[in-house]
């Protein structure tokens, strides 16, 4: 089945990722069976636990490998919402992975000696994210994870017993514990072994993934051209990217999910461009990447995207797939709203650009034709005197969800608001821009009255539900606080959230 | 043990801080939970189908779609259960599959068995059932204005309170409410069940209580318990529920699997398993209180109503705990109280750690709060003044003598440790300058018994072989769920043979091995399966003496065991060496032991009598900041002190201490249970149910255990329980920011647990319907 811009190679049947130095070939495979379904179940590697099947608990962690030039570059995923298919062209690390010839891994080791254990059941998955960390580039020996460091690298991760505390010492004391270290010494100067290079060079793929099973199909083109050549010709496909709703469909709704068409691996999607004008994010970005993108340029919104989720769901989850998605509560969106994002939507017909404040209609409804998926996302340089906040209020400061989220982005000239965006989530059925409180605040000083009056009229703009989150009552007297919130902060009166205060950087 | 300690015995293991027993195999992936074991031949995975309705006539049920399904192999309907379909640990009155009556949204309806758990479950979900809905009860007061209660209400009093309470100079009351919170352990719930010939059963269940399971499972099968053996080696969390829920679990597996003649598997998913299976009560608390100027409670009364659910379960036992626990640490001269056991149309509630004790205390540190607030004075002296008294006002509303009261010592020691008075003055200032974030700090104490309060449960016994080559190999009734169980016994038995913890292998529980073995809960399991352990120990370790004098020619007091050696007189050899010289001698190396805790009494009809062996105590200071705005809090500093005695193990107890406080403020703070309107949980999965996470840790955490702490009981090694006891240390959180949010202008802030954002702005007035 060679397509256009196939580079005439031929689609495979076959799933192909590496495991242990060695090459798991699975031919056509049930597309919608998860990596732990596969681990558990037909491997007996029972090492990786479910805890949840939603990608909330992180007892199902494991690590990926990609090449990465002559290195290569891990992240933590859920193995209970991946697909299998979805691991094509990797290599897999599970608990079982790291301990070598009879010796602890220097992590493994760390957890012993602290303690980091008590019902063990969480521990697996503690392990793998901390892998990851200690395999993280920006950390080595001299380089150590400071606290902040750790909390958000196993913010995927719930131990209902230890309390933390221990698992943390063990962080901090992983690079001076003994064990077997056998994939590489710590530090980024040290490449991987070249044969595990080789081997993930020789699975890659130039051709269309393609397999039947179970009734299922999966397709996973390599070109933009040939995903939008499937895309018409089968319209009602499923669009996978991270898997980290999609999954749950299946885990949790056991939905039947007849027709998929992957984009994770479409090289031209995986691109995050500045063109000087513009950032670009494109569909197979994963949220780590693109957030640290856009983090690089908007500072503000730093702790917003480190609250976003975990880490293993923006290691596999997309920015694309977060704005295509289009929850009401999703995390990126209202930030995004303000920056005046747009979406690049290509069918085969070509590409639309479509602003972000316009893209969503209704609960589940979007302006998205049949055919038509999203490429990426355009956000426009804001100028750097834009005054911007998010703001992200939860039951829980680390991957929750949002009962409220709002963005703020004024600019102020002359003392007077020359423009203002207002996008809030979790206040309506889609995210959206307050503009009653926007026309309150433009054209007027940027003082206390104006304040009050732009409060008064979020009220006119939203009339936000109760559900188990928080009340309606909840949600619109805090989203009016928000704004009262980035007064203070952006009046000098020095105010700071209560997860800033007392925190050193 | 206890008197002195002989001199033939070495302590090289006990006290040492040694990793958990499964610490090697938990990072590698190698600790084996009941979904890990290897599958056995012709398999069958459960699924369950549920109740839609919180309360229904159940007009009919069509399977067929569910029959129809791929890969399902059979159904089981409420007809298909041999014995009684009933079940429950005290009181047998919960169906086990409800027949013809729904009680509430989850409750069991049916299973299904499949080829595969995720066939089952699919098949689950296409069942046709017709319900005819009937009136639902689902909160509290609602309960209690219905009169609908799981067990009749029960009273205990002190003294003339309310006399008291006319004549104080001061008087308040409130009502107060703290929520329910979800064990959360991180395997859910899990039996596997395997047929064997001549109508025997073979249970595999994630369990705290393998005897009661095993119980529940001959009685659903129509079988003698000598019929079914129950196995657990691990689990991966309990937390108290598992301790009367696994029944339900595993007798579905032993059911299925005895009409299909197939071993079966029932997993629970996470969203199942929290919709079915029960969690701590949430309580009303009513209290009234006269003080003197000082804060001195002169007498109060507290009615404690708790959500029970649909049944007995274990919330007697739970609210009576609230009962004997709603004191504290301080002196109720004139005290009554009355407890509404509530039956709601809602999953049965069960045991949770702390078991009542914590909302007991909840009601109690909010009274005393509340008058501090009111006298304008700091909630510590209040605290303090209260407290229990050495030689006068030291005997309980249940009249039990106060002794060995270790909490007035760590308060002082903890507040000035950890700086109190000059961190309130500082906060004090602070807060002034500070409009939007407000601080708070707070310090509570914990006072704990430890018992079952069910005087008959608290019994144990222990299993020990030793092997030709030296090898000792150790079953006990306890099961372990992480808290470290196995390696504390384990150090008990090395150091009474004098042999390495690594010659001592220690097994999974095992009704075959230990018969009727009591729940391991009520944070006694080191307790009496240590003792249990180390009596059995004890009589193999006096046999080989004896062999050793009768070779060596010495007398008993000459032989000492340490470090894998004997020495008898002049003589060394290995510890193997003795063994074999006593196999030789046709010596038995195998015995039981057996351990019931002494000095414990109580009529509960008269709820007097002494039903805790000892108490366990400790204290904790916390800061917090609070964001006015938002409702917001992080939590800053903590500062812990609590007293386990001689510790068996620092380790392990340092690891329940921290996990315990964590735990408790995820119940004060972040964890929320919520019910909709037609009675349905609709926070039953982690994205909605929030435990602490890594950042939730406080990033100054200081905690430190009494030391010169002996037990002035006779318990193991003079140690003290450490299981429960630190979950209500977070109680100072909670009333850190109680004091965060208080001000002039609303001095005593209407806070409810758990102290969510949204709980935190409301009791600010802030939603306007404070």
């Amino acid at each position: 089945m060679a397509r256009r811009g196939d580079t005439g190679s031929a689609s495979t049947d076959t799933v192909r990722f590496v495991l242990d130095g060695e090459v798991i070939s699975l031919k056509n495979p049930d597309p919608t069976r998860t990596l732990l379904q596969f681990l558990r179940e037909d491997l007996a590697r029972t090492g990786t636990k479910e805890g949840c099947a939603e990608g909330d608990c992180g007892a199902c962690t494991v690590v990926i490998a990609e090449r990465n030039g002559d290195d290569l570059s891990l992240r933590a995923i859920n193995a209970c919402i991946r697909f299998l298919p979805a691991l094509d062209g990797k290599e897999l690390f599970t608990v079982e992975s790291l301990a070598r010839d009879g010796s602890l891994h220097p992590v493994q080791q760390a957890m012993v000696e602290n303690h980091g254990s008590q019902c063990g059941f969480c521990t697996p998955g503690f392990v793998m994210s901390l892998f990851a960390l200690y395999k993280n580039p920006a950390f080595d020996a001299a380089r150590r994870p400071v606290r902040r460091d750790i909390d958000d690298a196993l913010a995927g991760n719930l131990c209902r017993c230890t309390g933390y505390r221990p698992i943390i010492a063990a962080a901090g004391a992983m690079y001076d514990a003994g064990g077997n270290d056998w994939l590489r010494a710590p530090g980024a100067s040290v490449p991987a072994p070249p044969e595990r290079l080789a081997m993930l060079a020789d699975i890659e793929r130039d051709g269309t993934l393609d397999l039947a099973a179970a009734g299922r199909r999966y397709t996973a083109p390599v070109s933009l051209a040939v995903l939008a050549d499937i895309l018409a010709e089968r319209p009602e496909a499923t669009l996978l990217a991270g898997g980290t709703d999609i999954g749950l469909w299946v885990t949790k709704q056991h939905r039947d999910l007849a027709d998929l068409v992957y984009l994770g691996d479409v090289r031209e999607l995986r691109r995050i461009e500045d063109s000087g004008s513009h950032l670009e994010i494109g569909a197979a970005v994963s949220l780590t990447e693109a957030t640290a993108a856009i983090m690089e340029r908007y500072p503000a919104l730093a702790e917003m995207f480190a609250r976003f989720a975990s880490p293993p769901i923006r290691n596999a989850g997309t920015l694309c797939g977060n704005v295509a998605n289009g929850s009401p509560i999703g995390d990126s969106m209202p930030a995004l709203m303000v920056l005046d994002a747009t979406v690049l939507l290509r069918s085969a017909a070509g590409v639309r650009e479509v602003g972000l404040d316009a893209f969503y209609i209704d609960y589940g409804v979007k302006a998205l034709r049949p055919g038509e998926f999203v490429e990426a996302v355009q956000i426009p340089h804001a100028p750097a005197s834009s005054l911007l906040r998010c703001y992200k209020i939860s039951k829980r400061f680390d991957q929750d969800i949002s009962a409220v989220c709002g963005a703020f982005r004024i600019d102020i000239d002359g003392g007077r608001v020359a423009a203002a965006r207002v996008a809030f989530g979790g206040m309506a059925a889609t995210v959206r821009r307050a503009r009653a409180c926007e026309d309150a605040l433009v054209g007027e000083d940027w003082n206390k009255d104006t304040l009050d009056a732009a409060c008064a009229a979020l009220a006119a703009d939203f009339e936000p539900i109760s559900d188990m989150r928080a009340s309606a009552a909840y949600r619109l007297r805090v989203a009016q606080n928000l704004l009262r919130r980035m007064f203070v902060e952006t009046t000098g009166a020095g105010q700071t959230t209560v997860y800033t205060y007392g925190r050193t950087a | 043990m206890d008197a002195p300690r002989k001199a033939s015995v070495s302590r090289r293991a006990v006290g040492r801080a040694l990793p958990h027993d499964s610490a090697t195999l938990h990072v590698a992936g190698q600790a084996t939970y009941t979904d890990d074991l290897p599958e056995p031949r012709g398999l069958l995975h459960l699924a369950v189908g549920m109740s839609a309705r919180a309360h229904a006539r159940v007009r009919s049920i069509d399977l067929d779609p569910v029959r129809r399904a791929a890969g399902v192999r059979d159904v089981l309907l409420p007809g298909d259960i041999p014995g009684p379909n009933r079940f429950g640990p005290i009181v047998e009155d919960e169906p086990l599959l409800a027949d013809g009556e729904a009680c509430y949204a989850g409750h069991a309806l049916f299973a299904v068995a499949a080829a595969t758990a995720d066939a089952a479950r699919r098949a689950a979900r296409l069942a046709v059932i017709e319900y005819e809905e009937l009136p639902a009860v689902l909160t509290i007061p609602d309960a209690v204005a219905a009169g609908a209660f799981v067990l009749p209400s029960e009273e205990l009093s002190r003294g003339d309170a309310a006399g008291a309470m006319a004549a104080a100079p001061h008087r308040l009351a409130r009502r107060v409410e703290c929520g329910g919170q979800d064990q959360f352990y991180l395997e859910g719930h899990i039996a596997l069940a395997v047929p064997e010939e001549n109508d025997g059963l073979r249970v595999y269940s994630s369990t705290q209580h393998p005897d009661e399971v095993q119980t529940a499972v001959s009685h659903a099968c129509a079988l003698s318990a000598k019929d079914v053996v129950v196995i657990c080696r691990r689990m991966g969390g309990a937390f108290g529920g598992k301790e009367s829920q696994a029944a339900l679990i595993a007798c579905l597996a032993a059911l299925m699997a005895r009409k299909t003649g197939r071993p079966c598997k029932l997993r629970l998913d996470r969203d199942d398993d929290m919709v079915m299976t029960g969690k701590r009560h949430d309580f009303v608390i009513d209290y009234d209180a006269g003080y003197d100027d000082t804060g001195r409670l002169v007498g109060v009364d507290f009615t404690l109503a708790s959500r029970c659910g649909i049944s007995a379960d274990l919330s007697g036992p739970v609210n009576d705990r609230a009962m004997f626990h709603c004191d504290n640490a301080y002196f109720l001269e004139n005290v009554h109280i009355t407890s509404h056991r509530c039956r709601t149309n809602t999953v049965s509630n069960t045991a949770f750690r702390g078991f009542g004790g914590p909302q007991g205390m909840f009601g109690i540190e909010y009274l005393l709060d509340d008058v501090a607030r009111d006298l304008g004075i700091d909630p510590l002296d209040v605290r303090r003044r209260n407290l229990y008294g050495k030689d006068t006002r030291n005997v309980t509303h249940y009249g039990q003598e106060v002794s060995d009261f270790t909490a007035p010592q760590i308060i002082e020691q903890l507040a000035a440790d950890a700086d109190y008075a000059g961190r309130r003055r500082a906060i004090r200032d602070w807060n002034a300058a500070s409009p939007v974030l407000k601080r708070g700090i707070a310090l509570t104490p914990v006072k704990f018994g430890i018992s079952f309060t069910s005087t008959l449960l608290n019994q144990a016994g222990a299993l020990v072989h030793v092997y030709k080559d030296g090898t000792v190999r150790l079953n006990h009734g306890g099961t372990e769920m992480g808290q470290g169980l196995y390696i504390k016994v384990a150090q008990v038995v090395a150091d009474e043979f004098g042999v390495g913890i690594d010659a001592v292998r220690v097994t999974a529980a095992d009704t075959s091995k230990v018969p009727n073995a009591s729940a391991t809960a009520a944070s006694s399991g080191s307790d009496m399966n240590g003792k249990a352990a180390q009596k059995a120990a004890r009589r193999i370790r006096k046999r080989l003496e004896a062999v050793a004098c009768r070779h060596f020619g010495v007398r008993e007091g000459d032989v000492s065991f340490a470090d894998g050696r004997v020495t008898a007189g002049a003589e060394t050899l290995t510890f193997a060496e003795l063994v074999r010289l006593a196999w030789a001698d046709r010596v038995s190396l195998s015995a039981t032991g057996y351990y019931r805790t002494p000095k414990i009494h109580y009529d509960r009809a008269t709820f007097s009598g002494r039903p805790f062996f000892y108490f366990a105590c400790g204290a904790a200071v916390s800061e917090v900041v609070v964001d006015t705005l938002t409702g917001e809090h992080r939590l800053l500093r903590v500062d812990i002190l609590h007293d386990c005695g001689d510790s068996l193990n620092p380790a392990v107890d340092l690891g329940q201490i921290e996990g315990g406080f964590v735990q408790g403020a995820g119940w004060l703070t972040s964890e929320e249970l919520r019910w909709n309107a037609a009675g349905e949980l609709t926070t039953h999965a982690p994205s909605t149910y929030k435990i602490p996470v890594c950042s939730d840790l406080a990033p100054d955490f200081r905690v430190a255990m009494l030391t010169k702490a002996a037990n002035a009981e006779k318990t193991i090694f003079r140690s003290k329980a450490v299981g429960e006891p630190p979950l209500m240390l977070a109680l100072s959180v909670f009333f850190a920011l109680r004091d965060a949010i208080a001000s002039d202008a609303n001095p005593k802030p209407p806070l409810m647990a758990p102290a969510t954002p949204e709980a935190v702005l409301r009791a600010l007035g802030e939603l306007g319907d404070a």
